[in-house]
């Protein structure tokens, strides 16, 4: 009862929302880059939001399940395909023994998480399963997938009955309330920080209307942007405090980085801004080369849009009760 | 009991931040320890992770399936009339931890340069961080790794000009009157004084990280052998 990994792919790792409660020890956070898909992908399989999810890179991987059980994939269209037959994103799907799902082309975004209903059998780690690759911690042995690993699942379905199970699951009408769809935005929305008004009036105008490229070395820790330079009328040095999840701090060279899931949990570089929480999953499905742009809100904003993402995905868990049932009967 | 005064500001629509101080004091760090362990012990719907740093205390907050996601206004009202109340204790009343180091050598190839930077012997290097009335103010940067200070204004060394990319677990390094230990193999761009033998973070352990913000630092000279001989004893101990 296990997926069984034949290509491992660019990137494959093991996150959940991320490992709270450790930030004052120095224990990075992880968890997954873009938490609406990994969240969706959960609720799509009756998950709970806190079971890990695959987070798949670019290059996905190829797998081989060896039971039938109920998965979902979300996030990035990397051309998934079950047994060279395309498979639909956002949505539970019941894949056989022995079916092999892999990946082509990269359609849009970059990463995608798969769920499989009752999860992947991990062992948490200071209270979480995401793969922290720096310190080799958490997700499956502390790293990402290798060829020939044997991943065990929790809980997957039985043989009888399968192929009713299916057709009752593709009969089911999903429908994704706009709160929980792929933002649309043209712009990155951010909530000015307290040193904003620290830097010169050009650099303040310069990350709301000018373009920025992600660069190269951006990865689950850091995205480092290239274009206009952001400088403090005065530089002064800070002293380092706690992190978080989309703060845009800007070293001397004022080439801004905002910080990611693998953040370090303390920095001392200058503050300018924060990635408001509703577009970090965006951001997350950006890679290098993308141009990003940015927009101002208030915190106030920021928090009602948290909230009224927050809702949905509760509705929906609750509009997907038959899908619970069905699978709970099963 | 102290009632400090304090600034409050958002870092986000998931953190929130209290400010005592704008200078690396003592004093200032002890009441950052005091009011995250207030913090802490309240257990407020929401918040997650409580992390003191030199001169404030991030709290970091998330959606609770009870109440939602703590809104910033209120959470910031709930921690002012947390911290108004009043914080107990702000002595150095914590556990004090000897740290033994090989200074020198191979395990300290800046020594030579901090004596020279100082105008000091690398004997009278070694004596002062000796000294005792080290403290850890936090932990960050990677698991387990500490920033321990203040140390005497002799030690106010801006970082290397070019940080090393790799510097082995367990060096002692300073800059900026303070000291880290380097829990793991990690770029570092401090001045290596010496190296401990003990492992600064470890889950096997019950206690993954050997210090913990707070902790009294004495560091105590050993010879090479002396090192030797208990990192061997660590290695036993581990298995």
């Amino acid at each position: 009862m296990s997926v069984i990994v034949l290509k491992p792919g660019m990137l494959s790792t093991f996150q959940d929302l991320g490992r709270f409660g450790q930030q004052h020890l120095g224990v990075s956070v992880a968890g997954a880059m873009d938490q609406r898909a990994h969240r969706l992908a959960n609720v799509l399989v009756s998950n709970a939001p806190d079971l890990a999810t695959l987070e798949i890179t670019l290059t996905g991987p190829t797998l081989r399940f060896t039971k039938p059980c109920c998965i979902a994939l979300c996030g990035a269209d990397l051309s998934a395909t079950l047994n060279g037959q395309p498979l639909a994103l956002n949505r539970p799907l019941i894949v056989r023994a022995k079916d092999e799902l892999s990946f082509g082309a990269r359609q849009h975004g970059t990463r995608s998480y798969l769920a499989v209903h009752g999860g992947f059998a991990l062992t948490p780690v200071l209270g979480s399963t995401s793969t922290y690759l720096r310190s080799a911690m958490g997700g499956w042995q502390g790293r990402a997938l290798r060829r020939d690993d044997e991943i065990p699942l929790v809980q997957p379905l039985k043989n009888k009955a399968l192929e009713e199970l299916a057709m009752d699951l593709w009969a089911l009408k999903i429908y994704l309330p706009s709160a929980l769809a792929e933002s649309r935005q043209p712009h990155v929305r951010l909530i000015k920080g307290q040193q904003w008004k620290e830097f010169t009036p050009e650099s303040c105008a310069a990350l709301l209307t000018e373009p920025y490229r992600i660069s190269p070395d951006s990865e689950r820790m850091g995205y480092r942007l290239q274009g206009a330079p952001l400088l403090m009328s005065t530089p002064r040095q800070m002293i380092s405090e706690g992190t978080t999840f989309g703060t845009i701090q800007v070293p001397a060279g004022g080439q801004p980085i905002i910080l990611m899931a693998d953040r370090q949990t303390t920095g001392g570089y200058p503050k300018m801004a924060y990635v408001a929480s509703i577009d970090l999953p965006r951001l997350a499905q950006m890679g290098p080369g993308d141009m990003v742009s940015f927009k101002a809100i208030s915190l106030e904003q920021a928090q009602a849009l948290e909230v009224a993402r927050a809702q949905a995905f509760a509705t929906l868990a609750q509009t997907l009760q038959p899908m619970r049932t069905l699978l709970l009967n099963h | 009991m102290i009632a400090p005064t304090f600034n409050l500001r958002h870092q986000g629509d998931h953190c929130l931040s209290l400010d005592f101080g704008d200078t690396i004091l003592a004093e200032t760090g002890l009441i950052c320890l005091a009011a995250a362990e207030k913090i802490r012990q309240a257990c407020l719907p929401g918040v997650t992770d409580v992390v003191p740093s030199y001169t404030g205390v991030a709290v970091h907050y998330h959606a609770d399936a009870q109440t939602g996601l703590p809104n910033f206004q209120t959470l910031s009202e709930q921690l002012a009339a947390l911290i108004k109340s009043g914080l107990a204790q702000t002595e150095r009343t914590s556990r004090t931890i000897d740290i033994p180091v090989c200074y020198g050598g191979e395990h300290g190839p800046d020594l030579s340069d901090v004596a020279k930077a100082t105008g000091l012997t690398e004997q009278e290097v070694i004596h002062m961080h000796c000294a005792p009335g080290s403290m850890v103010f936090m932990l960050g940067f990677a698991p387990g790794h500490p920033y321990i200070g203040i140390h005497d204004p002799l030690f106010a060394l801006p970082r290397r000009d070019v940080p090393r990319t790799v510097v082995p677990a367990g060096s002692v390094a300073i800059a900026n009157r303070q000291s880290t230990i380097y829990p793991t193999r990690l770029p570092g761009g401090w001045h290596i004084l010496g190296a401990t033998p003990l492992k600064l973070f470890d889950l096997d352990r019950p206690q993954p990280t050997l210090l913990l913000p707070g902790d009294q630092i004495l560091f105590v000279p050993i010879s090479s052998d002396e090192f030797d001989r208990l990192a061997a004893q660590q290695n036993q101990v581990q298995g």
